[in-house]
């Protein structure tokens, strides 16, 4: 293989922003998927309603792009707390049936998206010092992809504050580890799951709100990254250092494929290795809870 | 006789045995079901995507054959009947359109289809278009290397396409060259084509790379763009992958007046969906432009705009030539039916009646073009724009005079391509080559 130094560098440092769009990506399954069970079909169309949020609110009412972010989290979450009262809560002990739900969620989203914003494809604008290229010498990044690993860290940040600094991070890991349990000492299980969802769901809002600038914005948006998202979560195993090593591991491991070879067969490489790695462990890296799995 | 379980399926397994002979179709090329009466609708299959990753060119297609059926009805129809459209959503899923196919041929009976925007969907519905010896009309661009009894193509073959494109792109910007595409087949082939252009024009090439058919992480691949330093990018991405090419290739810092993309896919559709900004100063080379100035062509804008199918607000390449497509249809059906009379009206009387269809300046807003009478394929004007601030393309060059369609140029080995099949050097004809 040919290939220099710096473009083994400038590859890691992508690897790097690929990682965190898988982790921004999969933020919010995670924490669905750890905390309640529930496998998220829909996952991908919160991304995309995210996307659509931000969007709208340029395209209809002129906010700027930092504010459309926060804007994204607080409209999707709202749906998400709206699906998960009205139709997730009934059906916690039913794994199959939520993930059917949830794929019927899935579509029913995407087809309301088609029908409010029509099916040609929209686009989200960001400031043009965003669409700039960072150099360090030899080494350089698109200013757009380090804003991305920048909100990734402070979401990261944000929920591991979340989980383990406030009495809601409490209550939240108490009804993972038993719900049951959890409830007899007082913890209202059915809300924590509610704010969960939200959350979660405000989440991909976010992650939408950062796509719609790299990629395109359509109603079947959601489709490749909900792909990405189960990769790393199931590969991370459900906890949120789970998925930070998982998209830290594919997002580099993509990024130097694509180097080596292309950017074709390091996809089929990087299913390989998942495929691999599954096989011996099958739980993942790091396994939020023994109990309900 | 008591209906036992057991019974029952004996029963049925001796009706199937006997059934057998009389349902059994034999892959002969007797066209399967279209008849026509006259006075009533004829129906033709609209088979294109209109959700998923080819949506965004396909959905205009699918708009703007209503568009052109809606016009030939409200002109009369085709002696006297009025077209059908039979629309179907393919969801960018290359076994929905096989599928799809063959529903639209066995069951609605349609004497044509117009549909397909990859080759690699293309490809997915021939052989069952080619089995009951319906009829495709394929509007758009593609790589050549096929010959059919069964297709009639409106768009640039490769031979066409890039002819022109790489050695302007060379005389202007230099002789550096990178290929990005989509990883399927008219890409590839398509550089095939665009290798000899380069080497005719003493270009050199720098490095190809392929994404995965709808992919929209670029990262690795505009890294080794930087490593490479090339002149101009020699572009055959596709759908919405090519819209996030354009918009991270200005996020990672490239301009187009150092290193424009010349493509041969991102016309006005494109440029309007990534932003103008993202396609501004890049080049495409395409037989038709929203900027064309003809009378035909500002007819063609404006009421397809004004209509209820131009809401995206942009004619396009893909959407002349399946405009055209429709009006290369209503011209062989005209001579079909009025060499055989409407009853025995047949895809493969339909296909026949297309050898050398012309549509004048009159109907075609591109311009005059003319389908093959031996391959098929279409003659045409090859022209490159340049992308401006707004979105929409200046024309800087124009062939000057119509190229024919070549869809073996390059495997000269192979044969030429006539009416009967693939003529080989040595005389034998090979069918249904695909």
């Amino acid at each position: 293989m040919d290939f220099s130094s710096i473009a083994f560098a400038n590859s890691l440092i992508l690897g790097l922003s690929i990682a965190s769009i898988f982790f921004v990506a999969a933020l919010g399954l995670t924490i669905i998927y750890g905390t309640a069970g529930v496998i998220n079909m829909a996952h991908g169309e919160f991304i995309m309603l995210g996307a659509y949020t931000v969007y709208a609110l340029q395209t209809f009412v002129g906010i700027p792009y930092f504010l459309c972010i926060p804007a994204a989290f607080v409209v999707v979450g709202a749906i998400g707390f709206a699906i998960e009262k009205s139709l997730i809560r009934y059906l916690y002990d039913r794994p199959l049936d939520t993930l059917l739900a949830t794929w019927g969620v899935s579509l029913v989203l995407i087809q309301g998206t088609r029908l409010t914003f029509g099916s040609d494809p929209k686009y989200v604008e960001i400031p043009s010092f965003l669409s700039t290229n960072v150099e360090a010498g030899a080494l350089s990044l698109g200013a757009f992809r380090i804003f991305i690993i920048l909100m990734a860290l402070g979401l990261a940040a944000a929920v591991w504050y979340i989980f383990y600094k406030t009495d809601f991070g409490i209550k939240i890991r108490a009804v993972t580890q038993n719900r049951e349990m959890a409830a007899s000492f007082g913890i209202n299980a059915g809300q924590v799951y509610s704010f969960t969802f939200a959350l979660g769901a405000g989440l991909a809002g976010v992650a939408g709100a950062l796509f719609g600038a790299l990629n395109i914005v359509l109603p079947t948006m959601g489709a490749g990254y909900v792909v990405e998202a189960f990769l790393t979560v199931v590969t991370g195993g459900g906890a949120l250092m789970g998925s930070a090593i998982a998209s830290f591991a594919i997002g580099e491991l993509q990024s130097i494929f694509a180097l080596i070879t292309n950017s074709t067969f390091a996809q089929f490489l990087i299913f390989v290795v998942i495929v691999i790695f599954l096989r011996f462990r099958p739980q993942g890296l790091i396994s939020a809870s023994g109990k309900r799995r | 006789m008591k209906l036992s379980r057991r019974n029952f399926l004996k029963n049925s397994a001796v009706a199937g045995a006997l059934a057998a002979p009389s349902i059994w179709i034999p892959q002969s090329r007797a066209a399967w079901g279209a008849t026509l009466t006259k006075g009533e609708p004829i129906k033709v299959g609209v088979l294109f995507s209109l959700t998923g990753g080819l949506a965004v060119p396909e959905e205009d297609s699918t708009l703007v054959m209503q568009y052109a059926i809606d016009e030939i009805n409200a002109a009369g129809g085709i002696a006297g009947s009025p077209i059908e459209p039979v629309i179907i959503d393919a969801k960018s899923d290359f076994s929905v359109y096989s599928e799809k196919a063959r529903e639209l041929i066995l069951r609605d009976k349609v004497i044509s289809i117009f549909g397909c925007y990859t080759s690699a969907s293309r490809k997915a519905i021939l052989p069952i278009v080619m089995q009951r010896d319906n009829l495709l009309f394929y509007p758009t661009c593609y790589e050549g290397a096929e010959c059919t009894q069964n297709t009639v193509c409106t768009g640039p073959l490769a031979n066409q396409h890039s002819k022109d494109l790489i050695p302007y792109m060379v005389e202007n910007f230099g002789k550096k060259v990178f290929f990005v595409g989509s990883n399927y087949v008219w890409p590839k082939e398509s550089n095939k084509n665009a290798k000899i252009w380069l080497e005719n024009a003493g270009g050199e090439l720098l490095g190809e790379e392929y994404i995965p058919l709808g992919d929209s992480e670029f990262g690795p691949v505009l890294n080794k763009i930087r490593e490479a330093q090339p002149d101009f990018i020699f572009s055959t991405v596709v759908g919405a992958s090519d819209i996030a090419f354009h918009r991270q290739f200005k996020q990672a810092g490239f301009s187009a007046e150092d290193m424009p993309i010349a493509s041969l896919t991102t016309g006005e559709i494109e440029t309007k969906a990534m932003g103008a900004e993202f396609g501004a100063g890049h080049f495409l080379s395409a037989p038709y432009f929203q900027a064309l100035e003809n009378p035909t062509n500002e007819k063609f804008v404006e009421g397809f705009l004004s209509s209820p199918y131009g809401k995206n607000g942009a004619t396009h390449y893909n959407m002349a030539e399946t405009y055209n497509s429709a009006y290369v249809f209503k011209a062989a059906m005209e001579k079909a039916i009025a060499d055989h009379g409407v009853e025995e009206v047949t895809s493969a009387r339909v296909r026949e009646a297309c050898a050398g269809v012309k549509l004048s300046a009159d109907i075609s807003p591109e311009g005059e073009t003319w389908v093959d009478g031996d391959n098929f394929n279409t003659w045409l004007v090859p022209k490159i724009g340049r992308c401006k601030a707004d979105g929409s393309f200046e024309i800087v060059k124009q062939a000057d005079e119509h190229v024919a369609p070549d869809p073996f140029s390059i495997y000269a080995d192979a044969g030429k391509c006539m009416s009967n099949g693939l003529v080989a050097p040595d005389g034998s004809v090979r069918v249904d080559v695909i």
